[in-house]
């Protein structure tokens, strides 16, 4: 009799225990969902052609954000095209050429407390070195610069991933037919591994995007259209963080908001179109 | 062409060797810049000082420790226990439907800026607090809620490996044995997959103290130590975020100091996370 009593009541306790994990994950994506939806319900009815494409005018209180949205593409282009062959030449280093060893475990440690490292700790770094010390001042470039190694970690893991991914017999193939490990890796590996190695430059750049700390003090925050990289510019996120936090105008704050998330929205839709195409072809 | 094939070998080790050199020249500038405000001051005052006042020239900054571990605090009791249940829900429970929805979201999560989730805490949730408890709004309360939910994806995600990392046969075993699912989590999934939890904890905790632009948004940032979770507080991170647009001189080298304390308590927590076996039943 008392086993099939206690039988039964942990039998309840199992089912309320996971009615409370499954409430925990579905709040999960509630909260995601009210964030996503009060930003657009309060910004898209002042989103515009108009919006887009006007200069900001009266420190951004009126008129649209184009200047804002030319510097953040310069940005983002330019770190990518940093970090890409670095981050690419990292994995292809970490995953086809090192040994196990003291030099290989430096390396490892080194991407992993650059991953950990915060945003505002590459904002002094950036503002200390290539603002001041290497004389870039507030600038395009300083900025990218600084980027370049906040995303050089995203960038590195995910193609390293990507790269032991692709089979050795493919390698042994090229190999047996005579090519040199270079070949290889240029014909071959990269070639396969490329969806992967794209994600990793697409997180990249859902993170410069996003980023704030890091950029308003090595990019500045000035509002005109960037005409060299030289130039300060401000970012979507940084024009988004001083509306905000002045109060300048509700409107213009929810407008690029809505601009801002929505640009993280189709990153994040890339990103996972393309892991979702990688492991469709690894089934087959 | 071997010759050729060397020095490409040495052109990528380079190029791996970035990522330690940037984290090298990182330290060395912050340091570079922060330390002399340091040495001033002495250690023991600079991280134990109460009093704040850079124009005075006077600069302490206990308060601001304090405040990036109440709010760093507060986002772990929130997110540890919803991230550890939604991980296990995930991995062990859900059905395959339900988790194509739940990750693309938790993804998302973890895409969204700071600035937003910022932007959301200022505009929802400080009010909210405001209303319910009659003060300013902007405390530590509202830090440790928006924080939670920022370092939601963190631990989810490293949870959920870990918990899948774990060997079929170890629960199966433990259902051979006449337990319940439940019982076999958490008294043999759980305790087997409990190194790679805890690092999702620490790199949470990582993310929650080095968060910025979120938090001055919320916190109030008064350099006064907090009396209570309804008070307004200043992080490590704000304190730098907020002065750093108009401080020269001196002021701006203590800001750097600031950083050096955030520096070494990242690095720290870093070096925790290394410390875990990462082996399952070590």
């Amino acid at each position: 009799m008392n086993e099939i009593k206690n039988v039964r009541h942990s039998r309840i306790k199992e089912r309320l225990a996971f009615y409370l994990l499954c409430v925990f994950s579905i709040l999960t994506i509630i909260v995601l969902a009210l964030i996503v939806s009060d930003i657009l319900v309060k910004g898209l009815p002042h989103i515009s052609f108009n919006f887009l494409l006007e200069e900001p005018r009266k420190m951004g209180k009126a008129g649209g954000i184009f200047s804002v949205i030319v510097s953040t593409f310069y940005i983002v282009v330019l770190s990518v095209v940093f970090a890409a062959p670095i981050g690419i030449a990292a994995s292809v280093y970490l995953t086809e050429y090192a040994k196990e060893g003291p030099v290989l475990r430096i390396i490892r440690y080194g991407i992993e407390a650059l991953a950990g490292v915060p945003s505002i700790i590459y904002g002094l770094f950036g503002y200390s070195f290539f603002v001041v010390f290497l004389g870039l001042k507030y600038s395009i470039l300083s900025g990218a610069l600084t980027l370049t190694l906040m995303i050089l970690p995203t960038i590195v893991r995910t193609s390293e991933e990507a790269i032991k991914a692709v089979p050795s017999s493919y390698r042994e193939g090229s190999l047996a037919l005579g090519a040199t490990k270079l070949q290889t890796i240029r014909k071959i590996v990269i070639p396969t591994a490329m969806p992967g190695i794209l994600t990793g430059l697409i997180l990249g750049i859902g993170r410069v995007v996003g980023e704030s700390a890091a950029v308003i003090y090595t990019a500045g925050s000035s509002l005109g259209v960037p005409d060299s990289i030289l130039r300060p510019g401000r970012t979507l996120s940084v024009h988004l963080f001083t509306l905000a936090s002045e109060g300048l105008s509700a409107e213009n704050t929810y407008a690029t908001a809505v601009v801002l998330i929505t640009l993280v929205l189709i990153i994040n839709f890339i990103a996972n179109t393309l892991i979702n195409k990688i492991f469709i072809a690894r089934r087959r | 062409m071997i010759f050729r094939e060397k020095i490409v070998e040495k052109i990528l080790l380079f190029c791996a060797g970035i990522a330690v050199l940037g984290v090298a020249i990182i330290g060395i500038f912050i340091f570079r810049e922060g330390w002399p405000v340091i040495s001033n001051t002495g250690i023991i005052g600079f991280v134990l000082g109460k009093d704040w006042a850079p124009t005075q020239g006077i600069y302490g900054i206990f308060p601001m420790i304090l405040g990036s571990m109440y709010v760093t605090l507060g986002a772990l009791m929130i997110g540890v226990p919803i991230g550890i249940g939604c991980a296990v829900y995930l991995a062990e429970i859900a059905s395959q439907r339900l988790s194509t929805i739940i990750k693309p979201g938790i993804e998302l999560l973890a895409g969204i800026p700071s600035v937003i989730y910022g932007l959301y805490g200022m505009t929802v949730i400080v009010p909210i607090i405001r209303d319910l408890f009659n003060n300013q709004g902007f405390s530590v309360l509202a830090g440790s809620i928006v924080l939670g939910i920022m370092i939601l994806p963190t631990i989810i995600n490293i949870s959920k490996d870990s918990i899948e990392a774990v060997p079929k046969e170890y629960k199966e075993g433990s259902l051979a044995l006449g337990s319940s699912h439940w019982q076999a989590i958490i008294k043999v999934v759980l305790p087997a997959a409990r190194s790679g939890i805890i690092s999702s904890i620490i790199l949470g905790m990582g993310r929650a103290i080095g968060e910025t632009m979120a938090v001055i948004m919320i916190t109030g940032n008064s350099t006064l130590i907090p009396e209570s979770i309804l008070s307004p507080v200043r992080t490590l991170t704000g304190n730098i975020g907020i002065e750093m647009g108009y401080a020269s001189g001196e002021h701006q080298k203590a800001l750097f100091a600031t950083g050096i304390v955030l520096f070494v308590f990242i690095m720290v927590l870093n070096l925790l996370a290394k410390l875990i076996p990462n082996k399952v039943g070590e």
